[in-house]
């Protein structure tokens, strides 16, 4: 009572407004009156301990009234409010000071929002600390009244003291309120370009918290990451890793021009940023380096074996075979690889444990298996440290001694177990110990385990007993030993070790019964003793198995066990129904009585699986005439040979995650686990790594982009024309696999096929996607021009020819960079790439030579359409070419580097380019006109869609100045008429291209197409594919536009601009070859880059008002697929989706 | 010291700096003038190129001290063999020196260290290299090096403990019986000497009488402590006494295990010796002071 009473007086004086606050000391002093009156007498207390009382007071006191007003009406903080609103900063940090304590201890403050706010501006550095974190807190619950404090900090982001500026960034971008976000972006935009270093680190550190508030900002805040990037400066390496982790860490391409960098200022930078960069760069490694341990993989193969599943491994062993096949050349480590572990090793010396475990995660993923040992030291010293530490390590060390036991073998007895480590500890070293066992110190192991198993803890020995029995398991030799051992711990006193022996006896009897009729006979007897009834049930098990090796105790056994029965746990039971109905079997005789009376009993158990049991098992076993035709075969039902239980570690397979990861550590894949990925079978192209001064970069660039286009081609033709091919006779797979089944040697090929187009997959995949496209365009480039090529013979077509001049023409346009660019690369690598395209031709006249009857079949069949009569497509005609042949072969070796000085400008599509009828042969009086979309960029107007005119002169007189004339375009249309072409010989074709702007509509474009004698009236009808232009842009780009688009329908009406249709594919048409060239063909569209091998996704924009049109095609199962087009203009997405419809379904 | 979760300064001058670590004196001044620990000038600190030095350092008198101290990690089973031992060294260093000294630390036998891990102000290069520490330290106490020498080099014990535990099946009592004496100490006093034991829970009481210092045993937790002090090679520390044990159950089929304690002074047990201290940057002569020790570690005798 009178304990309680200084606390009551306290509470009593408490709620007294800002002059509480005295008086509380008073009140302080009354409970030291109370409690020590000696003390209160003396007049000149020490002022510390006055003061210290007054400190620890102070918590008291903002506690107390909080737990007497709990439960009342909700608290008001009048008082606090009052002490903000002064004058004075020690009263308003007095009052911050217990606000924030409020918050420490859950207590709701929001209501003081108002008064706290005011005080941002408070001149005072920790009152302003305060309210910071103040307003960290609440800013999201009251966002309007959180708006008040932004500019505040908007005028701290341009304070000339960097250490202002940063701390303003920092708690601006804490603030969760979205409609700052502008601000936010703003700002740590600026902030990215600032001159302090500090500053920088900190816009680093706001990025992922506006990525956390705002998704949407990905894109900028990816653009503000690769600036930060280039950062040279250690104090911003660490900070925008981390943030490259948190916003984007699939965009590996940002890393390749940093990546020598981050590696030679590794060792510079903060601890805490070390662990990010490490981490980063082991997956960075990943993809993009050759695995340093493939040969000995080879070598090693029976070793590696019981690491894989059968499926992996058959599949490894077809690639190693295909490997050894192919004679692959000796591994040669990348230098940039090499460097990686150079760099990190000395860090293996941090003192920060989280750094040194960071490294061994990196050397045993990355380094070859003759270097990983070094991490092995690092790490045993780690198991000096805190519990935490050594758990997460030993965890690790428990993982990898299991895929390299050699590594820590010297460090043996450094895993020792005392006494005084926590249980946790003890199993996980026990785990590795075991892990380390083998032939030659395991009489060191096993000596140790025998004290183990005398320890206290009675897990612990649990464990250990577990452990010989694996220990046993692994290595023959000591097998009997263990196996005796465990025997003789059958006479523990402690039950539990003797339950845990049975258990382990029993797996390991499994493997030799034979042998050990003695040890089932000691077992036998120890029923009579043990309760533990996991225990009893393996012994009854075991008598019941192996029940003709011990003829005369079974019976008694079951004899004993069916006394006994109502007693025994439900497990226990079950196995005696099981050894009752298996000495049935066995020994009839004896046991017939015994059975039939167990069986009874089971009958009537209250557990209905043992009811179900007992049922079932007297169907079975007992002969009547209603039982069925198992009853013959109880026997081999129930005395099969059963395979020995393996016993195995919990970490065998824990190595698929990263280690030192928490999914590792936990066993489970947690959220935002990053997956490790797999080595690529081919390495990507090491140069893009290349960081020299400007011009080099374009050299090596370029260097790389000849690589990239020589490269691909061997396996083009394979996997280009190789769907092509298979689309026309039957699918690849069928063919393949018949292939490998025939006979060894067609296998070999054919599984090395198999591995080639893999390894270009892979490492098509792991090269960023922009490469990727140009690759693909480039190829497709190349295929266009070389159709061309092999399709005549010395000389060029009139396509080509039209595309070198439109390629002049541009050329003179182009910005003078461009053009420079363009120039010095022809003019430098001219020869050498023209030799280079030239010997390629080889090898893909090839490719082409197969792909010719494909393409050929549209047109043969236009032809059988027509009369024999009808002109041939494009032909050559040496004396029409404007262009110089001399010139010819100068552009020719432009055509490689063109596409590449415009990456936006895509590139027709393969297949078939249509072609429609202007004028008929006959309504021509002999002059036929052709027209086709060539789905290149009119070179005089962006807004205008080039269409190719074919003119065939049929008459037997040439026909003189041939023109357009009277367009009479439709409001907005404009046609770009071709120059006159003077004359026409009788039988020549001539080809020129005229540009229409359509205006993004399928309306037609008349006009009249004269001659020197006749006027025609022609229209020309545009495909509503043709009237967009192919738009590159990421996975990710493609998703936020869709998502835009979606939500301007949404402003409108539903579907307004996204139109959803189900396809049936038909059968010919599902491969994705297939699917991609028809949608190609039915609209001018370039493939966006997609991570779902389902989906397809293609890009347009129409070509005058520029609006994107996007399509998703979904595949479903079967046949089935979704096809989606998203576009703001109604009209051309309906059309579309028509348009697509019916090309996928032909 | 956290921004949204990633660590932001974790190196403790720099957070001194931030909030000044309560001293006395501070309380003193503080309640008086009515300032708080919190420090009012912005943390450059962690601006500089060396995060870990405060800039602006004076000091009237400039020192700076070492303390070279190795703890034995061993297990020593029932005969007395050691079954392993590994020496877990430190050094530990107080610098309080003006300015922005760069210091040299070099070793006699450098080769005995087999694993080290170093304060980031290390220059590892020049110790791959030459195997000399050279690094502009820390304002103050810090931890420079710890190393490690591995179980594979012979590692001396400098103590023995002979032990006669034993419980007896028929009766409710047991003989406990320890001493203690020195092995391999180079001439030195062992010193701090504590021995601690987990008895088995079967344990009722124990009287025991020892020959010098003091014991406690926990009926509750069976702890049985005893505060040895410093051993006399003349007269050895013995314990010896009875143990009470629950009657009518079977006698604990474990020995207790005993985890030893014990302090020599100016001895590194591992050999490990400090060659010199060179100090560059600075004019003045700082005080140089090296120290050294050996303790017990995680030291468990098995019985």
């Amino acid at each position: 009572m009178l304990s309680l009473l200084p606390v009551q007086k306290l509470l009593r004086q408490l709620p007294a407004g800002p002059a509480g606050r005295p008086k509380k000391t008073a009140g302080g002093d009354t409970a030291e009156e109370v409690t020590s009156p000696v003390l209160a007498t003396e007049a000149g207390q020490p002022t510390c301990y006055s003061a210290l009382r007054a400190e620890e007071l102070r918590p008291l006191a903002t506690t107390k009234p909080m737990v007497a007003t709990g439960t009342g009406p909700p608290p008001r903080h009048d008082d606090l409010k009052e002490m903000l609103d002064s004058n004075k900063d020690s009263l308003k940090l007095e009052a911050m000071k217990r606000i924030v304590a409020m918050i420490a201890r859950g207590k709701n403050a929001s209501d003081l929002f108002p008064a706290v706010v005011k005080n941002v501006a408070c001149k005072n550095i920790e009152v302003k600390k305060l309210v910071y974190v103040y307003l960290v807190r609440y800013a999201e619950e009251q966002q309007d009244l959180a708006l008040l404090s932004i500019s505040t900090f908007q005028r701290g982001l341009k304070d000339p003291n960097q250490l202002i500026r940063a701390s303003a960034l920092r708690v601006l971008s804490s603030i969760r309120v979205p409609i700052i976000v502008p601000i936010m972006m703003l700002a740590i935009k600026e902030a990215a370009s600032d001159m302090s270093p500090y500053v920088r680190k900190t816009a680093a550190h706001a990025i992922p918290k506006l990525y956390s508030l705002d998704s949407d900002q990905k894109d900028q805040l990816i653009e503000v990451i690769e600036k930060l990037l280039a950062d040279k400066t250690t104090l911003v390496a660490g900070s925008v890793v981390m943030a490259f982790e948190e916003v984007c860490p699939e965009r590996i391409d940002l890393i390749h021009k940093n990546y020598r960098k981050l590696c030679n200022l590794l060792i510079d930078v903060e601890e805490w940023g070390q662990v990010v960069i490490i981490n980063m760069l082991t997956r960075y490694a990943r993809t993009q380096f050759l695995s340093p341990n493939q040969n000995e993989s080879l070598l090693e193969e029976s070793a590696e074996k019981a690491f894989y599943g059968s499926e992996d491994e058959d599949a490894k062993d077809a690639k190693a075979e295909a490997a050894s096949l192919a004679k692959r050349k000796p591994y040669v480590m990348d230098p940039d690889h090499r460097l990686l572990l150079r760099n990190t090793k000395p860090l293996l010396q941090s003192r920060n444990a989280a750094v040194v475990m960071a490294v061994a995660q990196l050397y045993f993923h990355l380094a070859p298996k003759a270097e990983v040992g070094v991490i092995a030291k690092a790490l045993v010293r780690l198991l000096r440290s805190h519990s935490e530490v050594q758990y997460v390590v030993l965890q690790n060390v428990a993982t990898m001694s299991i895929k390299r036991r050699g590594m820590f073998e010297p460090y043996l007895k450094s895993f020792y177990i005392r006494s005084t480590d926590p249980t946790q500890i003890k199993i996980l070293k026990l785990e590795v110990l075991t892990n380390l066992a083998n032939e030659t110190n395991i009489s060191t192991i096993l000596r140790e385990f025998q004290t183990y198993i005398r320890s206290m803890d009675k897990d612990f020995v649990a464990a250990t007993i577990q452990a010989i029995g694996r220990c046993a398991t692994n290595i023959g030799k000591v097998r009997d030993t263990c196996l005796n051992g465990l025997v003789q711990l059958l006479s523990n006193r402690d039950e539990l070790v003797v339950a845990e022996s049975v258990v382990v006896i029993k797996k390991l009897l499994q493997m030799q019964p034979a042998q050990h009729s003695e040890i089932i006979k000691h077992m036998a007897k120890l029923t009579d003793n043990i309760q533990v009834p996991m225990a009893r049930a393996s012994i009854l098990w075991l008598i019941g198995e192996y029940c003709e090796h011990v003829p005369k105790i079974a019976p008694d056994v079951l004899r004993k066990m069916a006394k006994s029965f109502t007693n025994e746990e439900d497990i226990v039971k079950l196995q005696v129904i099981n050894l009752a109905a298996k000495l049935y079997l066995t020994n009839s005789k004896q046991s017939k009585l015994l059975t039939q009376y167990v069986l009874n009993l089971a009958k009537y158990d209250q557990n209905y699986d043992i009811r179900d049991r007992a049922r079932f098992i007297r169907q079975l076993i007992v002969p009547t005439e209603k039982s069925g035709a198992l009853n013959k075969y109880a026997k081999k039902l129930f005395l099969a040979q059963k395979p020995a239980p393996i016993l195995e570690s919990s970490f065998k397979d824990r190595d698929h995650f990263q280690l030192g990861s928490l999914s590792h550590l936990l066993n489970t894949k947690a959220v935002g686990y990053q997956e490790l990925p797999d080595w690529p079978d081919e390495a990507p192209d090491p140069s893009v790594r290349n960081v020299e001064v400007p011009e080099w970069t374009k050299c090596t660039s370029r260097e790389k982009r000849k690589e990239k286009v020589e490269k691909p081609f061997y396996s083009d033709s394979e996997g280009e024309s190789g769907p092509t091919e298979s689309a026309d006779s039957e699918p690849e797979s069928v063919s393949e696999e018949s292939g490998s089944s025939s006979s060894s040697s067609s296998s070999s090929s054919g599984s090395e096929e198999e591995d080639e187009d893999e390894e270009e997959g892979s490492g098509e995949q792991s090269e960023d996607k922009e490469e990727e496209e140009e690759k693909r365009l480039k190829r497709k480039e190349k295929e266009g021009s070389q159709k061309a090529a092999s399709g005549s013979t010395g000389s060029l077509s009139e396509e080509e020819e039209e595309e070198e001049g439109a390629k002049k023409a541009k050329k003179k346009k182009a910005p003078q960079g461009r053009k420079g660019h363009a120039e010095t690369s022809s003019e430098e690598a001219s020869a050498s790439e023209s030799s280079s395209s030239g010997s390629d031709y080889g090898s893909e006249t090839e490719a082409k030579q197969r792909k010719a009857p494909t393409r050929a079949g549209p047109k043969e069949i236009s032809l059988l359409d027509l009369d024999d009569f009808t002109p041939p497509p494009p032909q050559p005609i040496p004396s029409s070419s404007i262009v110089s042949t001399s010139l010819v072969t100068d552009l020719e070796g432009l055509t490689l580097t063109d596409t590449s000085l415009a990456p936006a400008l895509l590139s027709p599509a393969f297949g078939a380019v249509r072609t429609y009828e202007l004028l008929h042969r006959m309504a021509g009086e002999g002059l036929s006109v052709e027209y086709c979309f060539s789905r290149r960029p009119f070179p005089g107007d962006p807004h205008m869609v080039a269409v190719q005119i074919q003119i065939s002169n049929n008459t037997d007189a040439e026909v003189k100045s041939l023109r357009v004339s009277e367009p009479k375009p439709l409001s907005g249309m404009r046609i770009q008429e071709f120059p006159e072409i003077e004359r026409l010989a009788p039988g020549d074709t001539v080809s020129v291209v005229m540009g229409i702007d359509f205006c993004d509509s399928t309306q037609a474009a008349n006009f009249q197409l004269c001659t020197h004698t006749r006027h025609f009236y022609v229209s020309i009808q545009p495909p509503v594919g043709e009237l967009m232009a192919p738009v590159f842009m990421s996975e990710n780009e493609f998703k936020k536009e869709q998502e835009h688009l979606a939500r301007l329908g949404e402003g409108k009406l539903m579907g307004m601009s996204e139109i959803t249709e189900k396809v049936t594919l038909p059968e010919k048409c599902r491969s994705d070859h297939a699917i991609v060239q028809q949608v190609t063909s039915a609209a001018n569209v370039g493939r966006v880059p997609c991570g779902a091998d389902n989906e397809y996704r293609f890009a347009a924009k129409t070509v005058t008002s520029g609006s994107l049109v996007l399509i998703t095609l979904e595949r479903r199962e079967g046949a089935a697929a979704q096809l989606i087009v998203n576009s703001e203009k109604m009209v051309i997405g309906t059309m579309l989706v028509k348009d697509i419809v019916q090309a996928l379904a032909q | 010291m956290l921004d949204n979760g990633f660590p932001l300064a974790t190196e403790s001058n720099i957070l001194k700096e931030l909030i000044k670590p309560p001293t006395i004196l501070r309380t003193v001044v503080n309640t008086i003038t009515g300032s708080t620990n919190v420090g009012d000038q912005l943390p450059t600190g962690q601006l500089s190129v060396v995060p870990w030095r405060r800039t602006g350092v004076k000091y009237t008198n400039n020192e700076a001290y070492f303390d070279v101290i190795e703890e034995i990690d061993a297990i020593i089973d029932k005969s007395g063999s050691t079954i392993t031992a590994e020496i877990q060294g430190v050094i530990d260093a107080c610098v309080k020196l003006t300015g922005m000294p760069d210091l040299t630390l070099s070793f006699m036998n450098p080769r005995l260290l087999d694993d080290v891990s170093f304060h980031p102000c290390v220059r590892f290069k020049r110790w791959e290299s030459e195997r000399i520490l050279s690094f502009i330290p820390p304002d103050g106490n810090f931890r420079l090096l710890s190393y490690h020498v591995s179980a594979q080099n012979l590692v001396a014990i400098p103590v023995y403990v002979k032990h006669n535990i034993s419980f007896r099946d028929s009766s409710s009592l047991g003989r406990f019986e320890i001493t203690v004496g020195p092995k391999q100490t180079m001439g030195k006093t062992v010193e701090g000497v504590m021995v601690t034991s987990q008895m088995p829970k079967g344990v009722l009481n124990m009287t025991l009488t020892p020959s010098q210092g003091t014991h406690i045993f926990d009926p509750v937790t069976k702890l049985l402590s005893w505060d040895v002090g410093k051993i006399n090679p003349q007269k050895l520390p013995s314990l010896k006494g009875s143990m009470t044990l629950q009657a009518g159950t079977s006698k604990p089929d474990e020995n207790p295990t005993i985890n030893l304690q014990f302090k020599i002074q100016q001895l590194a047990i591992s050999g490990l010796k400090v060659n010199r201290l060179d100090m560059y940057g600075e004019k003045y002569k700082p005080f140089k002071g090296i120290k050294y020790m050996t303790k017990a570690g995680k030291f468990q005798v098995r019985t």
